[in-house]
């Protein structure tokens, strides 16, 4: 089938096979290798990316299902030299160790502050308990997304 | 030097923000599973369904006739090919003096399956999805076995393997067991325990993956996979399993996403994946998906062990005897004879000066995945037995917890300090960091937590661990001695470029431990160099003369120190050349903060200038070879003992039995610090998984050996509600023998962790014993148990 996507404020036209996820479009056809896969029952979250401005995982999305969508995934959230306010709090707050999981984890984060009025250090650990880590314990991501939480806006 | 020089700013002992985080924020990490090549084909392995069974045939006709599937290998045709077994690199002795008992373990099997998941055959195809049809599409006819799998009667079920009588890969035991039988007959008090050491399964987030390349041209063979140690990958491909010459072998192993023990073996896929490369003549790449992780990555810990504690009658241990039984799982994993042995009974002494321990350990084969190291590897099993028992003691005989440990804690004045059980502790201040938890902890105010808590209708205990490890793996001699196939040593090469830029090379591997930050500390220290012009280059054998990789927190006690005695080395040759340069005489010139100075003079060299004038020897010492490159190896004298005490406050809801870690506290001595900022990620990410073993996670098969926890909907991972702020801090006394003064960090979180937890779950029941993981099931039967009581 085709899909016309606009990735990261690129457009692209593709012809997919029906049964494919959106992750391996993103990965295998786009080569945004940045978004990753770390499990097949939808549990990790490494594969998190915003679909028309909010957090899904990739994973659990046909790409057909996103014809026509807005997607952005960490490739399209910052660049090193201007950092998206999540990105550079995971870096001052040390909140990533082997990197795997974390573009899922900023884009789950992302979409955490910009939807939830008075963020404390409890609703950060609700809200992104859909994304697994195995390396930090999550110390340090909680403060990182606090951290981030105060330079970014609420959009809610 | 002036502070405002950046060697300091960024020397041992600063918090510097990692440099690798800028690609992994980015997106642009570079993992494995990330790479493409030309040409590039995929892989998919057949795997057996059942635990046990004869393979009478296996049929590829149908797989092959699909279009697009280019090839489907057996475990018949690896061994037509020469292609050896997987071997064990331990030869772990029993106690009569025998050899452990060893069954071959084929890449794929070819005659017999031994575990649900082990592969039969590799289908390579254009595309992952026709692969996955091949598969789908090879028939294997299975003459199904009854399955070995309850570890308490391995050891009088059907053997596993022929020949190897009543499932034993060994019997192993330490220490004087005639003597600790007396001190306990005669004890004052003896407490007893039976524990159970769940099994784990490690989970790395990125699955294990690997992409092999066959280059006609040359002949090399290149494996890019996920490995902690990709050297010790090629020396077992090469020497074991016969795949290609070391020299005709590159293993690389780019940014790797966790590693946790489970990348540190040589396992079957990457096995047939570059052999197969070799064989079509094209790139081949396999991916695991995670339940293809959770079947095929070796697991930890399982145990089962009864352990007995004597006392006088002042509270002094007098002995102590452990009984454990080890699931080994269906063969013998890279390392999986040394965990349950070496890395485990002689940790057994803990923080005390227990005078008698014996210790017996039965190494049992079962049709479960093999079982390996896993964070911790052999140590978190003995920190579990010791304060477990020790704590149980203290409420047996109505001591506080805490001054029972204290009564008995290895003293300052007492290092060098000789265990029972063969290790020799350099040094450490035990009580320094147990009282500094205690603090941390606010211990004194339990009780009003305590009746806080209960006024909620729930019940509260609090649960120390004073754990010890050894780490930095290992005096290479004693290694060998005990069994190791290896030496464990590690190799550095620090490189000056011309202009001044400096190039390190390192046998360690970095997956998310921050090697690249801090080993450039290290070196920019050390050297006087700028931290931004030290580049760590690692985890490739076609860049790094050798190494023995990353695991058992050992990476900067072993490989730092190489790193420091090359530095010693350019130091010494920059002195020579700065000599000749000043027109001075090499003792009279000093070396400190990047420069060579004549003592007593203005005259002054630096290192960079140095480096120049040896890449550019026109003025130069006679005879001297021109270049500053330095290669070390350093062979560590002892372990390092990284010690510390964790403790952990539980709540436990009276209506449900879910069990909420209230509060964790970590004070460890890791010895000299090099950054704080990245040994508190290194604790905090231990304790998880120590909290996560103590209440979540269970790796649980049933009786005809189909794992019922083989997904993450299934086997419960902690997440970040499950667990709360932890509390870290440090206390330190710097390691005696290594140039460094460290002693590792890597491990600690998840030694400590399980014990404390579970310390503080019995304590809320007062119960002497709660089968981890500690979950609202088990908690909810004994809350009822004690209501109809």
């Amino acid at each position: 089938m085709q899909i016309n996507l606009t990735v990261n404020g690129a457009e692209h036209s593709l012809d997919v096979p029906e049964n494919t996820l959106l992750v391996d479009i993103i990965r295998e056809r786009l080569r945004l290798t940045g978004t990753h896969v770390g499990c097949d029952t939808s549990q990790c979250g490494a594969c998190t990316i915003h679909l028309d401005g909010r957090a899904v995982k990739s994973c659990t999305v046909l790409a057909g299902q996103a014809d026509g969508a807005t997607i952005t995934t960490i490739e399209g959230i910052g660049a090193i030299d201007a950092l998206h306010p999540m990105q550079a709090a995971f870096r001052e707050c040390h909140a990533l160790q082997c990197g795997f999981c974390t573009p899922g984890m900023i884009m789950a984060a992302i979409d955490l502050v910009e939807h939830t009025d008075n963020l404390d250090g409890r609703a950060v650990r609700e809200g992104l308990e859909g994304n697994i880590c195995r390396c930090t314990g999550y110390h340090n991501i909680v403060r990182a997304v606090l951290s981030a939480a105060q330079t970014m806006t609420v959009k809610t | 030097m002036s502070p405002d020089q950046p060697a300091r700013v960024n020397g041992i002992g600063a918090s510097v923000l990692r440099r690798e985080d800028a690609r992994f924020i980015t997106g642009n990490g570079r993992y494995t599973d990330d790479m493409r090549v030309e040409g590039q084909v995929y892989a998919v392995f057949v795997r057996s369904n059942h635990a046990r069974a004869r393979i009478e045939s296996v049929d590829i006709a149908d797989a092959m006739m699909i279009r697009g599937v280019l090839a489907v290998y057996t475990g018949a045709d690896m061994a037509a090919d020469g292609i050896g077994n997987l071997p064990c690199g331990w030869m772990v002795k029993q106690h009569d003096g025998s050899d452990m008992r060893t069954a071959a373990h084929p890449p794929l099997a070819h005659t017999q399956i031994n575990y649900v998941g082990e592969p039969v055959a590799i289908v390579i195809a254009q595309t992952i999805e026709i692969a996955h049809q091949g598969a789908d599409a090879v028939v294997v006819d299975y003459a199904e076995q009854s399955a070995v799998i309850d570890l308490a009667t391995a050891t009088d079920s059907e053997e596993i393997h022929p020949g190897i009588t009543h499932n034993l890969a060994y019997e192993w035991e330490l220490g004087d067991r005639a003597a600790t039988e007396a001190a306990l007959a005669t004890a004052a008090h003896v407490t007893r325990l039976d524990l159970t050491n769940n099994r784990l399964i490690p989970n790395a987030i990125e699955p294990r993956a690997a992409l092999g390349i066959y280059d006609a041209h040359t002949g090399e063979h290149i494996l890019h996979t996920t490995s902690q140690n990709p050297h010790l990958a090629r020396l077992i491909l090469s020497a074991f399993v016969k795949i290609a010459p070391e020299h005709k072998l590159r293993v690389i192993a780019p940014d790797v996403g966790g590693g946790f023990g489970s990348k540190i073996f040589v396992y079957s896929e990457e096995t047939s994946v570059i052999w197969a490369a070799r064989k079509i003549r094209r790139p081949v790449k396999w991916t695991a998906s995670r339940s293809e992780a959770f079947l095929s990555d070796a697991h930890g810990r399982d145990h089962l062990t009864h352990v007995e504690l004597g006392l006088d009658a002042h509270g002094l241990f007098v002995g102590m005897k452990v009984h454990t039984v080890a699931n080994l799982g269906a063969y013998l994993s890279t390392f999986g004879s040394a965990v349950p042995t070496y890395l485990y009974g002689t940790l057994l002494a803990g923080q005390y000066k227990t005078p008698n321990i014996f210790v017996e350990v039965q190494g049992v084969y079962t049709n479960t995945s093999p079982v390996d190291a896993y964070r911790g590897a052999g140590r978190p099993e003995a920190t579990y037995v010791v304060e477990r028992i020790v704590e149980n003691a203290a409420r047996e005989v109505g001591m506080d917890p805490a001054a029972l440990r204290r009564l008995n804690m290895i003293q300052p004045r007492d290092f060098p300090y000789q265990t029972p059980v063969a290790l020799v502790y350099d040094i450490g201040d035990y009580e320094k960091s147990l009282d500094r938890a205690l603090t941390l902890a606010d211990y004194s105010g339990f009780a009003a937590r305590q009746a806080e808590s209960e006024a909620r209708g729930k019940r509260r205990g609090i649960g120390l661990a004073c754990y010890i490890e050894a780490c930095g793996l290992a005096p290479s001699k004693l290694a060998i001695a005990l069994g190791a196939g290896v030496g464990l040593y590690e190799s550095g090469e620090v490189r000056f470029n011309p202009t001044g830029s400096v190039t390190v090379f390192t046998g360690s591997h970095s997956h998310g431990q921050g090697h690249e930050t801090t080993f450039a500390q290290v070196v920019s220290d050390q050297l006087g160099v700028p931290y931004e012009s030290v580049e760590i280059v690692h985890g490739d054998t076609g860049r790094v003369e050798f190494g023995l990789g990353t695991y058992g927190s050992r990476s900067l006690a072993v490989g730092g120190s190489a790193l420091i005695k090359a530095g010693e080395k350019i130091i010494a040759k920059g002195r020579k050349i700065a000599a000749h340069l000043m027109e001075a005489s090499e003792d009279s010139v000093d070396f400190a903060d990047g420069q060579f100075a004549v003592r007593d003079s203005n005259r002054r060299l630096t290192i960079q200038e140095i480096a120049f004038a040896s890449y550019v020897p026109g003025n130069y010492p006679e005879g001297l070879e021109p270049g500053l490159s330095e290669k070390a190896f350093y062979d560590p004298q002892n372990f390092t003992y990284p010690a510390g005490t964790h403790i952990a406050e539980v709540e436990i809801d009276g209506e449900t039995g879910v069990v909420t870690l209230v509060s964790f506290v970590a004070v460890d001595d890791f010895g000299r610090i090099v950054n704080p900022l990245v040994v508190h990620g290194q604790v905090h990410g231990g304790v998880a998984q120590g909290v996560g073993q103590a209440l979540f996670e269970h790796g649980f098969y049933d009786h005809t050996g189909q794992l019922l926890t083989g997904s993450m909907m299934d086997y419960c991972m902690p997440r970040a509600d499950d667990l709360p702020d932890f509390v870290v801090d440090t206390t330190v006394t710097h390691c005696t023998h290594n140039p460094l003064g460290v002693k590792g960090c890597g491990e600690a979180g998840a030694i400590g962790s399980p014990a404390a937890v579970m310390n503080a779950v019995t304590h809320a029941l007062g119960v002497s014993e709660v089968a981890m993981p500690a979950t609202p099931e088990k908690i909810w039967r004994i809350l009822k148990q004690q209501a109809a009581a």
